[in-house]
């Protein structure tokens, strides 16, 4: 047996929402068949009638309620229900209009919700071109971490940067420092009077290390990716990286640092640099050419300072007569300059793509580094690289490492990238390292020659 | 390039936005998350395409400029390529045998009001036969509300754009409850087309041809500073609309002019379909330009849901039309409801239904509780649209321009799915509307857009 409730409100008005909310709220509680809660129009009197309800005479401007229920408690039940519905419409659903606005899901809409100066852009490299690209259309430079970017993409963002005077860092691009801001993997630098381009983020975490050691700070550090100055992206962001520090009051001394270019990009670069008011010191790295420490030390000569002897701490270590030389490395550009320098030796960069599939950059997860110490036998080379975004203690798991190649007999030789304002500071760094057996260089190229040295190749 | 404190926006690696943090840089992260499934290959081309800024902004300049002008009230036959036996219906194309209940419905009930059967088992016979041809409103400078049905013999709006020359037409909306656009087709339906014809067009007729054009942009500008979003509400609207053109209809035709008020007054959704219409202008404006990846129409057919894009011509883009999820009139539920149908998506296509639903406080029930939805919704909006309205204003939002022009690779970029509003029809032929609420639209439909543009 079913009952009915059907009552008139008379003068009492909701919104039609509202109220069909409280209609759908009723008809869910347990033996309610049918609930119709709404203002007595032509149409909801209809429905109401259409399902067998007897209606009152009634108008628009009334409130009907027409509960069926299959028994009297479920009924009451309904109506109490109806109370609660109504005292709740009565006190105001939900939290006004101050509703924090939820995070922006692309590089687009952040430029458009905050004043921003640059974007930094770390989604994986299939993306990246969407974000990029944002910020560019924006007007903000932008700093592109992100790997494998096909060229013709590169060249394009690197266009449009030069149409919106704004300046393309990367891709795949380690480091920057911008205005006292440290970008992706970025030491703590002394600001200063050196303005860094650079086409590869160890090379120029290894300089601006080396020229702190010595004294002498930055103003910027802008990387420009490696493959700036090819034929095919013919040197965009060098040229405006160049501008932009030459027009940077802070900025007394611009250092360029890169591989060889393409001959025609080498040709713009050269005018170029000979147009800046800034003087610049160019460091082309390869085989017979500047290596890192050296674009340093020029760097030095130009500033006026002196060079000073590289911090090094060197153990007493020898290899037998028939070591091998193993180059475990986590920065490319700091291993291609041992790898040259050396002359000989397996070297092996886990910054490359093949390593970093699936895992994360060396300089923050050194498992597979660590993995290949373990199996290392005579020499084994590698650089440590200390900043922001890097591991915060690496030699915390490198320490015990290095020790247990040491007992095997393994000559430990590490290159030390970093500063004493660094989060993991260098001292204490070098200090563990030193304990467990290694020889520390802040040299990259010192480092190599000592490697060298110990299996006896030449150099 | 180089000067002030570097305020950072970080996309990507957590490592890297946190090593700003700890130097105290301030800084925005993006919500960043892949691109739709399947869409990674589509997306670099679309984006590398050098043009494609440019002809967006050409694209979404018209959608915005467009100034949609209430010219006339016509008879279908006289304004539109529509020859006898032939109907129009809202969405893609559709046969018969695919078609939804209400369009079912919908059909025989135009069959029946143009003569062509005596009764629904003959109209039905005949549109089974195929002796009635079918076409879409949207190929034919038209949008039809629901089952959007037109027929030779009905009214339409006549909305010129002002500033871009074209036209579109919307037939009159005949109120809610058991009507055509829902599919039923009653006695009761039919009667009221036939009013509509002999006395609700000619009327209005005559009293625009008093009155002259009626400014439909500034009226949305206004009728959204008045709690509308112009899709599921339209009692502000429907308001100014009746204020302006009272007195002409009262000078034009007195003796009709007391039915015509009271119709127009006792249906709040009156003004939707010259909005309609309005959006319709508006959009067709921003068509076919080349590489363009905007949006210009959304629609249904109560079992698929389509889009065309600008810059790929009249093709349509389809996936399976959702059942809204909503609130239900009487004792109807989410089992009596029909599957998402109507070109009022038309509203939303021009910055307008749920994506002003922040404008709208009245009902943001339909969105699942409070304000803070309805803004979320709005706000939500704007990561998927190219520009912000200069007319059509929210005052919540601190008169901040409507979402517009809806962007293919934002959509996939974002996963987000344009916020419908919509009514929802009964799915049986001739029940009417059950209720209202909100859809998603399929996926699909935008991914399948985007791959066809990285082909063009």
């Amino acid at each position: 047996m079913t009952s009915d409730l059907v009552e008139v409100r008379a003068g009492v008005y909701h919104d039609s929402v509202s109220l069909m909310r409280i209609s759908q709220a009723l008809s869910s509680r347990p033996g309610v068949t049918v609930a119709v809660v709404a203002m007595a129009t032509e149409l909801n009197l209809g429905l109401a009638r259409e399902v067998g309800f007897e209606i009152p005479e009634t108008g628009p401007s009334d409130l009907l309620v027409a509960i069926r229920a299959d028994s009297d408690a479920a009924l009451k039940d309904g109506a109490e229900e109806l109370d609660r519905q109504f005292a709740a419409l009565a006190r105001g659903g939900g939290s006004g209009g101050a509703h924090a606005e939820s995070p922006p899901r692309t590089t687009r809409a952040a430029a458009r919700a905050w004043d921003a100066s640059l974007a930094l852009v770390s989604v994986p490299g299939e993306h990246a071109f969407a974000e990029a690209m944002d910020a560019i259309d924006a007007g903000l430079s932008v700093m592109i971490f992100s790997d494998n970017i096909p060229v013709e993409q590169e060249v394009l963002l690197k266009e449009r940067a030069s149409e919106r005077g704004v300046l393309v860092m990367g891709p795949d691009c380690g480091t920057a420092v911008v205005g006292g801001a440290g970008l992706g993997f970025a030491n703590v630098l002394r600001p200063g009077r050196v303005g860094v381009v650079a086409a590869s983020g160890t090379g120029a975490q290894q300089v601006t290390c080396l020229l702190d050691h010595a004294g002498a700070g930055v103003s910027h550090v802008l990387g420009v990716g490696g493959r700036d100055l090819s034929a095919a992206v013919g040197g965009r962001s060098t040229l405006v990286a160049l501008a932009a520090l030459d027009a940077d009051p802070a900025t007394e001394l611009i250092v360029l640092i890169s591989k060889p270019p393409a001959p025609e990009v080498a040709e713009v670069v050269r005018r170029a640099v000979e147009g800046l008011a800034t003087p610049v010191v160019t460091a082309l790295l390869g085989p017979g050419q500047d290596d890192l420490t050296s674009a340093a030390e020029k760097a030095l000569r130009a500033l006026g300072l002196d060079v000073p002897e590289w911090p090094s701490w060197p153990v007493p270590q020898r290899a037998a007569p028939s070591a091998e030389l193993s180059g475990l490395y986590s920065g490319g550009t700091l291993c291609t300059e041992a790898r040259i320098i050396a002359g000989s030796g397996a070297f092996t960069d886990f910054g490359d793509d093949e390593y970093t599939r699936g895992r994360a950059h060396p300089m923050i997860d050194p498992t597979l580094r660590l993995e290949a110490l373990g199996r290392a036998s005579g020499v084994a080379l590698l650089d440590v690289v200390l900043g922001h975004a890097a591991e915060p203690d690496p030699s915390a798991r490198l320490a015990p490492a290095v020790r247990e190649a040491c007992e095997r007999g393994t000559a430990v030789v590490v290159a030390l990238v970093g500063t004493e304002s660094d989060p993991q500071g260098m001292r204490r760094q070098a200090d563990a390292l030193v304990t467990a057996g290694a020889s520390v260089f802040t040299s990259n190229a010192a480092a190599a020659r000592h490697a060298a040295s110990l299996i006896g190749s030449a150099l | 390039m180089l000067d002030g404190e570097p305020r950072v926006i970080t996309a990507g690696a957590a490592v890297l936005a946190e090593a700003l943090d700890q130097q105290a840089v301030p800084r925005l992260g993006v919500d960043w998350r892949p691109p739709l499934p399947g869409t990674s290959a589509a997306l670099a081309k679309v984006l590398a395409d050098p043009a494609r800024q440019r002809a967006n902004e050409v694209a979404v300049g018209r959608l915005l400029s467009a100034r949609p002008q209430l010219v006339g009230v016509r008879p279908a036959r006289d304004v539109l390529d529509l020859p006898e036996r032939t109907f129009f219906h809202a969405g893609p194309p559709i046969d018969w045998e695919r078609a939804s209940g209400p369009m079912r419905g919908a059909l025989i009930g135009a069959a029946l009001f143009e003569g062509l059967a005596a009764d629904a088992e003959e109209a039905e016979r005949l549109l089974v036969s195929g002796s009635v041809k079918l076409d879409s409103c949207h190929h034919h400078r038209t949008v039809g509300p629901m089952a959007g049905v037109v027929s030779p013999s009905m009214w339409m709006f006549e909305v010129v754009d002002g500033e871009h020359g074209g036209t579109a037409y919307c037939s009159l909306n005949e109120g809610l409850g058991k009507v055509l656009r829902y599919g039923a087709y009653g006695p009761e339906v039919v009667e009221r087309l036939r009013w509509m014809g002999e006395v609700l067009g000619p009327v209005l007729a005559g009293a625009l041809a008093v009155s002259g054009p009626m400014d439909l942009r500034s009226l949305i500008a206004q009728a959204l500073q008045m709690g509308d979003e112009l899709h599921n509400r339209n009692r502000a609207a429907t308001s100014l609309m009746v204020r302006e053109i009272a007195p002409a209809i009262v000078e034009a035709s007195p003796e009709h002019a007391a039915a015509v008020l009271r119709f127009i007054n006792g249906n709040d959704h009156f003004f939707l379909n010259a909005g309609m219409a309005a959006g319709k202008v508006s959009a067709d404006a921003a068509r076919d330009v080349p590489g363009s990846s905007l949006v210009v129409a959304m629609a249904r057919n109560g079992t698929d849901f389509g889009i065309q894009v600008s810059g790929l011509g009249d093709r349509w883009f389809t996936g399976p039309a959702g059942v809204p999820d909503g609130l239900y009139l009487g004792a109807y539920g989410p089992d009596d409801a029909n599957p998402d149908i109507g070109d009022s998506t038309i509203t939303e296509t021009s910055g307008l239904g749920g994506f002003a639903m922040a404008a709208a406080p009245a009902i943001v029930r339909f969105v699942g509780g409070d304000v803070s939805d309805a803004i979320a919704a709005t706000r939500s909006m704007y990561e998927i649209t190219l520009a912000e309205h200069p007319a059509y204003q929210i005052p919540g939002l601190g008169f901040r321009g409507t979402p517009t022009g809806i962007d293919l690779a934002l959509i996939a970029r974002t996963g987000q799915l344009p916020v419908v509003n919509t009514g929802i029809a009964g799915r049986v032929a001739g029940t009417g509307q059950v209720g209202a609420g909100l859809v998603s639209p399929p996926a699909e439909a935008f991914t399948s857009a985007l791959a066809a543009l990285a082909d063009t």
